[in-house]
């Protein structure tokens, strides 16, 4: 009736390279990175004295949403001087995540598992050493041996909390966000398909006015992904703030 | 997954036809178990939140904090099931 093909996983992700080892989802990243410099920087530059405006204001509502949102709710006040790390953080994800609903380039360059897995290695570290620097070898007591438990339940407990603890949680945080870019990519691709061969049908004219109907799920996806986008650039951020406060103070 | 072969196998596919369809049924029920229960944990989930912004509004802002989190820990099940959707399909 209608062909419908759906390409093969690879011609969806992967992109041509522009010269080689340096594809546009390289690309991608190493805008994120230098917009999400160049915000702070342009705004940091303003004089600090006069009333906000303009690229500064916007540059402090998201300080200020990274201290309030994110730190004051998870780590408390103690907490404040991951600022940088945490807001550098949360830029450059939404920076990547946005390109997959921006025409023309229409790929998130976290939907490919390098990147998010990279980070969230250094996300891993980043914890882990935190643990070490504030509590020394008791790190390794508090994460493992949880106080208030039975004794002889710690033969139970303490291996699963070494699995979800070391293991899991990069593992974890890793595929979130990878799968769920790649999920609202799928979905777009799915929907802008659907509807080309439905308006493409040949033999059955009847078939072209309903490729309306994908058409218009495809710009509601579009919508719903600006606020994946940002839901999962703040979702990452947040589990990494909690991670940390967990490290740095462990609970009695 | 010897079903769906034995399934494709008696429709009258072969060899690699019928590894390819047994693969994409596969992928489709993975995804669609995995579905199931972080959907259910996330409706309760939210539900609930929603309740208790509701009777405490002053504490909106901690609870949806907490249910975010709740609901990254809950999705990361269904996510894995769309991983293992993506592996075995295609």
């Amino acid at each position: 009736m209608i062909a419908l093909e759906f390409p093969p996983i690879n011609e969806i992700l992967r992109w041509k390279d522009l010269f080689p080892t340096f594809n546009k989802i390289a690309l991608i990243a190493v805008a994120a990175a230098l917009i999400g410099t160049l915000i702070f920087l342009l705004a940091g530059s303003k004089d600090a004295k006069v009333a906000p405006k303009g690229i500064r204001n916007f540059a402090e509502s998201i300080v200020e949403f990274i201290e309030n949102g994110i730190i004051m709710q998870t780590m408390g006040r103690q907490g404040l001087g991951w600022t940088p790390f945490l807001l550098s953080l949360f830029s450059f994800i939404y920076l990547c995540n946005v390109p997959g609903i921006i025409p023309f380039l229409q790929m998130p360059a976290t939907a490919r598992m390098a990147l998010p897995l990279f980070l969230s290695l250094l996300v891993w570290v980043v914890f882990i050493v935190t643990g070490f620097k504030h509590q020394g070898l008791g790190y390794i007591k508090s994460s493992l041996f949880p106080p208030g438990v039975p004794k002889a339940l710690y033969i139970l407990v303490t291996p699963i909390e070494f699995i979800s603890t070391f293991l899991v949680r990069p593992f974890s945080l890793t595929v979130r966000l990878f799968a769920n870019m790649l999920a609202g990519h799928i979905l777009l691709v799915t929907f802008s398909l659907l509807s080309e061969a439905l308006f493409q049908a040949k033999g059955n004219p009847a078939l072209i006015p309903v490729g309306v109907l994908p058409l218009f799920m495809l710009i509601f996806l579009t919508g719903f992904e600006v606020l994946v986008a940002f839901l999962q650039a703040y979702i990452f951020t947040i589990l990494t703030a909690v991670y940390i406060g967990g490290a740095a103070h462990p609970e009695h | 997954m010897e079903a769906f072969i034995q399934v494709a196998a008696a429709v009258g596919l072969t060899g690699d036809e019928a590894k390819a369809a047994s693969a994409a049924s596969s992928a489709g029920f993975a995804y669609g178990l995995a579905a199931i229960g972080p959907g259910i944990g996330i409706g309760y989930l939210v539900g609930k939140s929603v309740e208790a912004m509701a009777r405490q509004p002053e504490a909106a802002g901690m609870v949806r904090t907490t249910m975010f989190l709740g609901i990254a820990f809950t999705e990361a099940l269904a996510l894995i099931g769309f991983v293992v959707f993506i592996l075995i399909g295609l």
